[in-house]
């Protein structure tokens, strides 16, 4: 029975098994959500946070199935410039396994689910907060920008760096300035990690009609901006060792990874023969940039913690 | 007829959703005693 109607394709929703539910939670997008959460979790403790461990486990795994649901709602409304792009043609719906309806709706239980779920097991600020984040990727971001705006990533980039400052949240019950400084390291990392993606998928976006800034602005307008976003994020980088709540390991850590950071950006600058090569390597630094950034302030904070 | 494969998934997905659902009650029955604390039995009402 063909069920679902609307942008994407339509599917038989007795052909999905549980397996293509999970992907539409965007598992690889979820975890680095449940890493940065994690951090802030920890940082929270190691300023003084008190939290019972099963409580800060269930916190995680709510704010985990939050990010789970963003990524549920996002397939449901992309469907049909899914369907458009290589990166996304594989998804559950453009494939024709899940139908539109189901997949919206899925989200639509998780993100109430996983909202209430951080309510019982932390307080009211986590969870308004992550229903915040939630509302911002589809609403703001997925519904409104993307489609509308060059600027869709720089501003949607805030969702991606809510889940540091949910966590923090979720063990102090407030949202200190350390965590909106880990929001700021995600939010101005965004840019130039998308728009290095957008540099070498690009007739990818412009296919889908998405307003990326290469297709808009011109490639040579979006090198320069991801060198000076590059720039701006290496410095907000090394703002928790400035700022006194991460120590001098995390210094040098964020210092070399934003030097070196700062310089693939500028070969992506310069380099306009060779700019989607250059790109793919800022791309894959990127996430390696966030990873270790995070990974130096909870190693940090672990041996302050148990050492 | 029914298609024996999807009746497969079907099945698969149903137990999924009982799986998730069992897992839910059992979190939040750990949450509210957890939340509460040990001491139940003498809180004042």
């Amino acid at each position: 029975m063909a069920t679902g109607t609307g942008r994407g394709r339509t599917a038989a929703f007795s052909d999905a098994g549980p397996g293509e539910y999970f992907s539409l939670l965007k598992p690889r997008v979820m975890s680095l959500v449940v890493f940065t959460a994690l951090v802030g979790m920890v940082a929270a403790v190691a300023g003084g946070g008190e939290v019972h461990p099963m409580l800060a486990a269930i916190s995680l795994l709510a704010i985990a199935i939050g990010a789970g649901a963003s990524g549920a709602l996002n397939m449901w409304w992309d469907a049909d410039i899914d369907a458009l792009m290589a990166r996304t043609v594989l998804r559950p719906i453009p494939r024709g396994l899940v139908d539109r309806s189901s997949a919206g709706a899925f989200g639509l239980v998780l993100s109430v689910l996983s909202v209430t779920l951080l309510w019982l097991a932390s307080n009211v600020l986590a969870a308004a907060l992550l229903a915040f984040t939630i509302f911002f990727y589809v609403v703001i971001y997925s519904m409104w920008l993307k489609r509308a705006t060059p600027q869709n990533i720089v501003i949607g980039g805030a969702a991606g760096a809510f889940p540091p400052v949910v966590a923090w949240a979720s063990v102090t019950g407030t949202a200190p300035v350390e965590a909106w400084t880990l929001f700021a390291i995600i939010f101005l990392w965004t840019p130039p990690h998308f728009w290095a993606l957008a540099l070498y998928r690009e007739g990818d976006y412009a296919r889908a009609g998405v307003p990326m800034m290469p297709n808009v602005r011109g490639e040579a307008e979006t090198r320069r901006q991801i060198f000076l976003y590059a720039i701006i994020m290496a410095v907000a980088g090394v703002a928790p060792f400035a700022m006194g709540f991460a120590g001098p390991f995390y210094g040098a850590v964020s210092l070399g990874m934003g030097a070196a950071f700062a310089w693939l950006a500028w070969k992506v600058r310069a380099d306009e023969q060779g700019a989607k090569r250059s790109a793919q390597r800022l791309f894959g630094f990127s996430i390696l940039y966030l990873f270790t950034l995070f990974a130096a302030i909870l190693a940090e904070d672990l041996v302050a913690l148990y050492v | 007829m029914s298609d024996p494969n999807a009746d497969k998934r079907r099945k698969q997905r149903n137990l999924a959703i009982g799986g998730l659902i069992a897992a839910f009650v059992v979190i939040v029955y750990f949450v509210t005693i957890l939340k509460i604390g040990g001491q139940i039995a003498e809180r004042p009402f």
